[in-house]
């Protein structure tokens, strides 16, 4: 005992940390922290045990991981398989990235709707968003090093759209690939980004962010009716504090309970649901690929397949620009006045309606129906009770439907693609000619088919197609709109 | 030691003006030293490397009318590529003497197109982008037709001029 003590004195007489640690784990917060309110403030300190786990996990993986294309794949498979423990590492870093990312956004909610990024927290929020950058930057840098399919050409489609900057496009390009394709020298940067430059970046960023977080004081609950007023508000806290209850160890139990809760769902995920990938081989060669982002990118990849084509480079290197900006003009436009969620139905309803369209863009992104199911054709069989009271000129018509490929945009009975509207019930929308027109010329989002079919396989097709309607109800007769505009109707979602 | 407290004294001011000066004038000498190789270094990627000719196979290997996958070497592949180093092209026989040399990157944005060979057309998995068997844009949202390799036939080769990922300001 007296052993530790004496340790503990010669560290401490060289450290001097009862002068500069203790009193900052001792600093005062609003007491209404010791309340239920106090579970509002645990997301950051969730967020932040998240990239400590991240951290951990990442870098057991990089002492297995091979940054080269030549060996990454094998590397991740190694990991996966052989290395003791490697599956789950992968897994828990995986989770904990989704965590990190989930948390993060809670984290942000929370702080803008209970008004708790203005005056004096500006910064603290100007430099949480540049967090929020970082973290987004790991995620995409990580999702490169799961190299495998989706990830090859997740890069090919990140520099596509970097190519559409003007002037600098091709310049950009270059500086990413680090070369005129995507190889080696690719990977390494992606590799480089994800493990030195980045979290280098986030720590430097995350310092001061708690630097701040202890320096400006956690934020007191927000009363409705009590608005900050730049004048007054220094005093008032400083009353509040004088009643307020040392940060230590009040306020960080909570903190406790939550960050470990967080800690064993994540591990919790990581172990039923294991690693994610790698997928198919990064072979440039196997173009059978459907790239899908991780799912933090899915309204992204969204935005891109909905957004009309003379927006589109605006919105794809535009839109995350606006977006930071907003975020950063935040403490600008509003850094008085009212706190309370319960006074600022603006700042509510901003959170819902980017929330809402997040999530129904992700959602899309997710099903992608804009997306041709490049298998229906033969895959996806035309079902049996359409097939069993055709005639042969039908018959050879159902043939032409799935050779020609139609099934990997059109659904029938709900499968197929559903690029195009489903064709169960076109029978009795469009006529026969009608729907000559549309096959031959195409339109809408319909490519022409006038060189790809004959007069008798577009005869048989049309027989056919006329034959696709329920029980007992004509086909239709007169074209009821014109085939162009029918169809652009029809693709609209 | 009086020179630390006898801030009148002109020697030691001139000293320390001089010691002030040597100390930016190093400084920036260092910095320049160490960072030119680094800036360099880090910008040596933008030294374009030009696209290299290779051969994509013997003329009568392609049947005149079809469109055909054709993977390769990339010619300018290097050191730890692996498969990375490969590179696949569509290769379309017009007619006799004619050829059409696609890349697989979509026109939108870069994802692999699909041939299907009984509807003649290129599909992309992502958005939907489809293009005619020549190439040209026949729906969805790609800006422009398939990118094209320059080629030409040669001892009865046919030779492809490729290297570098197309994209939108930088096709084949
Ligand atoms: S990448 Fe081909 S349609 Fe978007």
């Amino acid at each position: 005992m007296n052993t530790i003590k004496q340790i503990w004195d010669w560290l401490e007489h060289r450290l001097e940390l009862r002068d500069s640690l203790w009193p900052v784990m001792r600093h005062p917060v609003p007491a209404a922290l010791a309340k239920p309110v106090g579970w509002w403030y645990v997301f950051g300190s969730m967020t932040l045990t998240f990239l400590m786990l991240q951290i951990v996990t990442g870098i057991c993986l990089a002492m297995v991981y091979q940054p080269t294309a030549e060996d990454a794949y094998a590397s991740l498979e190694y990991l996966n398989y052989e290395a003791p423990f490697g599956w789950l590492m992968r897994a828990i870093h995986y989770w904990s990235a989704t965590g990190m990312v989930v948390m993060l956004f809670v984290h942000m909610s929370q702080v803008f709707l209970m008004g708790a990024f203005k005056y004096p927290r500006e910064l603290t929020w100007l430099v949480g968003v540049g967090l929020l950058a970082m973290t987004l930057g790991l995620a995409f840098t990580g999702q490169v090093l799961r190299y495998d399919g989706d990830s090859y050409w997740g890069v090919s489609v990140a520099v596509a759209a970097a190519g559409r900057v003007p002037w600098l496009g091709p310049s950009i390009v270059h500086f990413i690939l680090g070369g005129e394709y995507i190889g080696s020298e690719t990977l390494s940067r992606f590799f480089t980004l994800h493990v030195f430059i980045l979290p280098g970046l986030l720590f430097s960023l995350l310092a001061v962010h708690l630097y701040l977080v202890v320096k400006r004081g956690i934020s007191e609950p927000p009363t409705p009716g009590e608005p900050v007023d730049k004048a007054t508000y220094h005093e008032q806290y400083e009353q509040l504090l004088e009643k307020g209850i040392p940060f230590f160890p009040h306020a960080l139990y909570r903190d406790g309970v939550a960050c470990a809760m967080a800690v064993l769902i994540v591990v919790g995920l990581a172990v039923v649901f294991g690693p994610k990938g790698p997928g198919e081989i990064p072979d440039p060669t196997l173009i059978h690929a459907e790239p899908r982002p991780d799912w933090y990118f899915l309204p992204i990849f969204a935005l891109a397949a909905l957004s009309p084509p003379s927006m589109e480079t605006f919105l794809m290197l535009g839109l995350p620009v606006i977006g930071l900006g907003a975020l950063l003009a935040v403490p600008f436009v509003a850094g008085t006045g009212e706190r309370s969620a319960r006074r600022r139905p603006v700042a509510v309803l901003t959170v819902l309606v980017s929330f809402v369209t997040l999530m129904i863009l992700g959602w899309y992104g997710a099903t992608s129906p804009w997306s041709p199911d490049m298998q229906a054709w033969s895959d996806a069989p035309v079902p049996e009770n359409i097939v069993q009271k055709l005639t042969p000129l039908e018959l050879q018509g159902a043939i032409v439907f799935q050779n020609k490929c139609c099934r990997n945009c059109h659904a029938l009975e709900g499968s197929g693609g559903h690029r195009g509207p489903d064709l169960t019930d076109v029978g009795s929308r469009m006529n026969p000619d009608a729907m000559v027109r549309q096959v031959v010329q195409g339109g809408g989002n319909m490519p022409a088919y006038a060189q790809q079919m004959n007069s008798a396989e577009v005869e048989a097709l049309v027989s056919f197609l006329v034959k696709l309607r329920p029980e007992g109800m004509p086909p239709a007769a007169v074209p009821s709109a014109p085939a162009e505009t029918l169809a652009a109707v029809k693709a609209t979602p | 030691m009086t020179h630390s407290t006898s801030n009148s004294n002109p020697p030691d001011e001139e000293r320390r003006g001089l010691l002030k000066w040597s100390a930016i004038l190093l400084g920036s000498l260092a910095t320049a030293a160490a960072g030119i190789p680094i800036v360099g270094f880090l910008l040596g990627p933008l030294r374009k490397r030009d696209d290299q000719w290779t051969t994509a196979g013997k003329v009568e290997d392609f049947p005149v009318g079809q469109t055909r996958l054709v993977d390769l070497q990339n010619p300018l592949h290097g050191l730890g590529d692996g498969d990375a180093g490969k590179i696949a092209i569509y290769v379309r026989r017009a007619d006799e003497a004619t050829f059409q040399i696609f890349a697989v990157n979509c026109t939108h944005l870069g994802c692999p197109v699909n041939w299907l060979a009984d509807a003649g057309l290129f599909m992309c998995p992502c958005h939907g982008g489809v293009f005619y068997e020549d190439g040209s844009h026949a729906s969805g949202p790609p800006p422009r037709g398939l990118y094209q390799y320059e080629h030409r036939l040669e001892k009865g080769d046919l030779l492809v001029k490729l290297g570098h990922l197309p994209t939108l300001q930088q096709p084949g």
